[in-house]
């Protein structure tokens, strides 16, 4: 009875270092700064699209598979959704908000994919972050460098969830992709319910024109 | 005759009435308080989209194959030097020192070590340009940004910001340069040169846009909002 195998006993060691191993990381992941979270993100996606020949020749399903392992799961596409629709989101279905989550998940994608794909050479600046003990939400200021034309402001609202940081909006130079989804969103709702909405978003992603 | 003015009279008053009319209905049915004008700003744009792409886009497309990138940059580059001037006497205007300060020191180094502003030296020093013009002058100084207006060829404006671009022209220096063929090819270098470094952006908007014309009007005037503000707008007010 005593004699429990080596082993077993190696195993239930291992099993108690690597739980004090994820309780220790748990907590030092979810203080990582939004700033320096956004800068790890920026840098590791910028080295992986330098690194890939395939996106370098162009290939934008290279791209969006970079975007869907490394940059989406640091946006909160429910909440971009809900304020790009403002009054309309409590009035939609838990069906029909999931619906809308996912189509406008995927436009934002395709944007961001063809954005990257212009991708040549340019260097971020980050600002010093604003921020006070006990924020929940901030904004991190960046600046991207181009090697040809004007340097454009890129901001990112963040907002503190259980695990980590998310970013909630983008800001280029001003303008806020959510706020600027509000009267276009707006417009679907009155033209055809919560559901022409799903159709329009669901239109663009198989690629028919904007009018 | 008095019966001409008499009979002219109620007809003045009655277009009046027409148009006061006209632009309740606009009101009544357009979306945003902004933009009271939608019905004729949409068909103005149509106009305008039809024109570009199959005119403007394909000459600044083409401005972008033959002409080097190395060339294409000083070109901006002369005339955003032009326009840095522009913006620091805009920084005067509005009693912001710091920008007139900014702006002035970016035309000097650019015009007396850039070659006339050929390169931008300031830039690579950290000097940021100001983006001052007349319209935010005319915002700094009070003036209500008026109904938002699509002008063919030149694109979303407002009224103050469209009375800020007259202004510009008239300050010159452009206009001013007495031969024809020099002045009109300056316009149309300056032109094509606006028209190419927006076609970037022209290709996100048709990814990301639903409707080409409201995605173009809201970030216009969200992107003119924060240039007033100087890069810190207050939160804009709840929709009611």
């Amino acid at each position: 009875m005593a004699i429990i195998p080596v082993s077993a006993r190696r195993f239930a060691l291992a099993l108690i270092a690597a739980a004090a191993l994820v309780g220790a990381a748990a907590p030092a992941l979810a203080q990582e700064a939004p700033d320096v979270m956004v800068k790890r993100v920026a840098q590791d996606v910028i080295a992986t699209i330098k690194a890939d020949p395939a996106i370098q020749a162009g290939n934008e399903a290279r791209i969006r598979d970079v975007l869907e392992a490394k940059l989406l799961p640091n946006f909160d596409f429910t909440r971009m959704t809900a304020l790009a629709m403002g009054k309309n989101w409590r009035s939609a279905t838990p069906e029909q908000q999931k619906r809308i989550t996912d189509e406008f998940r995927a436009l934002l994608v395709r944007t961001y994919s063809g954005a990257l794909n212009q991708y040549r050479n340019e260097t971020i600046d980050y600002k010093p972050l604003r921020m006070n003990a006990g924020d929940n939400e901030v904004v991190v200021r960046t600046l991207v460098q181009r090697a040809a034309g004007a340097p454009i402001q890129i901001d990112y609202g963040m907002e503190k969830k259980a695990d980590a940081w998310k970013c909630y909006d983008v800001v280029v130079a001003g303008v806020s992709l959510v706020t600027n989804y509000r009267d276009e969103f707006n417009e679907q709702i009155k033209n055809g319910g919560v559901d022409g909405l799903v159709k329009t978003l669901a239109d663009r992603n198989r690629g028919v024109a904007a009018k | 005759m008095s019966a001409a003015p008499e009979r002219g009279r109620p007809a003045l008053s009655r277009a009046a009435l027409a148009v006061a009319v006209a632009l309740l209905a606009g009101c009544a049915g357009a979306p945003s308080r902004e933009d009271p004008f939608e019905p004729m700003n949409r068909a103005l744009y149509q106009f305008h989209d039809t024109v570009d792409t199959a005119v403007v886009k394909p000459v600044a497309q083409a401005y972008i194959d033959v002409v080097p990138q190395l060339i294409r940059t000083g070109v901006s580059n002369v005339f955003n030097n032009i326009e840095d001037l522009i913006s620091a006497l805009n920084g005067l205007l509005q009693g912001k020192l710091d920008k007139l300060d900014n702006d002035l020191a970016r035309v000097l180094l650019n015009t007396a070590f850039g070659l006339g502003g050929i390169f931008d030296l300031a830039s690579m020093v950290g000097l940021e340009r100001g983006n001052e013009d007349f319209g935010q002058t005319f915002g700094a100084w009070g003036l209500p940004q008026g109904p938002y207006l699509f002008v063919p060829f030149f694109g979303p404006t407002t009224v103050r910001d469209g009375s800020g671009a007259i202004v510009r022209v008239m300050v010159g220096p452009v206009g001013y340069i007495g031969d024809v063929a020099v002045r009109n090819s300056l316009y149309g270098v300056g032109a094509v040169d606006l028209r190419a470094q927006a076609l970037s952006a022209g290709a996100i908007v048709d990814t990301a846009a639903l409707d080409r014309y409201l995605f173009i009007r809201n970030a216009y005037l969200q992107r003119r909002r924060y240039l007033l503000y100087d890069g810190k707008p207050p939160p804009e007010p709840e929709e009611p």
